[in-house]
């Protein structure tokens, strides 16, 4: 009962999600289930479901920081994640206050700021990975680097080069780039579709856990 | 500037510095800066979630419009808290259930026909004239076709498969370096804006104390 009934849940509510595409109009020749209402109604569960899941997740980053206000080394760091949280939620309780006041001078003067210096930071680890990887000197890795030095010199004026660099840049993203883009997304399609029906069928169970 | 707009600035301002910090080593200013961001972005997503799913899909639904059905995926979110319990955990499996069922039936028409059909359709879809364009369309049908082979393991990457998966993982290399050459770019494009971010903060510094 714990396994076998969200199974057949999973596969039922699998397999109505994929015929409905194939029935625009009614569903199943079903004169009242219109299959565009049934798709935004249990698309709707999964919002309502995630949602509601929210607070798990809350809740165990809360619980977290609690028990480490008790660590002397850490309280300092858990207080402040646990105030960023409280005032974000006080401020932002009234949808009329997240576009002003508190709320939204946090946004800008903390969250933008760090966040995007966070990225930014990444140019250097980037930066550094390329180095070690050049250091392979492997035909590949020289292909990867020499790609994308082309790439950036895009974003340096150099003259008469930028035109004949412009050009090459163009013509390898419009060919070889777009065909390996094409090429991975082909194969996530596949395996994303191979995994849903695994799923659908009970062979993959590993998102119910153990008991 | 007014005095507030600037302590607002400094305040960015610092926790810039403080995130760079961690190019030297991980230190206090930098624990602190990150613990602020996970606070407070925890904090600023969930009002967010809260206002924009939360309401107009749980709450105004059933509170305000009458559509009782949606008791239905309420109760099944709110099952998902059982998982606070050890012995009422499994409960939660009806609600993943749905979850994981639903998404699934959607994942399988979905990616087949924007990732694989769509792509294919691009693909093969380009007319193959003695010129430009057609040499163009006639190498990304290659790279697509080669690059798919690479992944392709039913059958040995010996004699002609590996001549076609060697040219696979060729194109695949140029795409990794044209998507690794663009993400430098945009974090390097981050860094400049952090760095002019800090010039102009002290520029409005001096001016502000008449500098």
């Amino acid at each position: 009962m714990k396994r076998e009934i969200p199974l057949m849940i999973v596969m039922v509510t699998g397999i109505i999600m994929f015929l409905q595409y194939f029935f625009p109009g009614r569903f199943l020749f079903i004169p009242f289930i219109s299959s565009e209402k049934l798709f935004e109604f249990l698309n709707d569960w999964v919002m309502v479901i995630g949602i509601l899941s929210l607070p798990l997740g809350i809740w165990s980053l809360l619980k977290a920081n609690v028990n480490k206000l008790k660590a002397a080394d850490e309280r300092f760091y858990s207080a402040i994640l646990l105030m960023g949280f409280l005032v974000m939620v006080i401020s932002g309780w009234m949808p009329e206050w997240r576009t002003k006041g508190v709320h939204l001078a946090i946004f800008q003067s903390v969250l933008i700021p760090i966040q995007s210096t966070i990225f930014s930071l990444l140019a250097f680890f980037v930066a550094s990975a390329a180095y070690r990887a050049f250091r392979a000197r492997s035909v590949l890795a020289t292909i990867l680097l020499l790609t994308a030095f082309i790439i950036m010199m895009r974003f340096i004026p150099m003259g008469p080069i930028s035109d004949i660099n412009n050009w090459l840049v163009e013509k390898i993203l419009m060919v070889p780039n777009m065909a390996a883009k094409r090429a991975i997304a082909m194969g996530i399609a596949l395996g994303a579709t191979a995994t849903a029906i695994k799923i659908i069928l009970g062979i993959e169970r590993t998102y119910m856990g153990r008991d | 500037m007014t005095g507030g707009q600037l302590l607002l600035n400094g305040l960015a301002a610092f926790l810039t510095l403080c995130i760079f910090s961690f190019l030297y080593r991980d230190n206090p200013f930098y624990k602190f800066a990150e613990r602020l961001v996970a606070g407070v972005a925890t904090g600023y997503w969930t009002m967010l979630l809260f206002h924009t799913n939360f309401v107009p899909v749980v709450w105004n639904r059933l509170a305000h419009d009458g559509r009782y059905e949606y008791i239905i995926p309420t109760m099944l979110g709110l099952m998902m808290w059982t998982r606070f319990s050890k012995k009422w955990s499994w409960v939660s499996r009806y609600s993943i259930a749905f979850y994981i069922g639903i998404s699934s039936g959607i994942t399988i028409t979905l990616s087949l026909y924007a990732s694989l059909f769509r792509q294919l359709e691009a693909t093969i879809n380009q007319p193959l004239t003695f010129d430009a364009a057609g040499i163009s369309s006639f190498l990304i049908i290659v790279g697509v076709l080669s690059a798919l082979v690479y992944f392709f393991f039913s059958a040995a990457h010996k004699g002609s498969m590996g001549v076609i998966s060697r040219i696979g993982i060729y194109v695949i290399m140029i795409g990794f370096g044209a998507g690794f050459g663009m993400t430098v770019m945009g974090r390097i494009a981050l860094l400049v804006q952090r760095v002019i971010f800090l010039r102009g903060y002290v520029n409005s510094l001096t001016a502000f104390f008449g500098g």
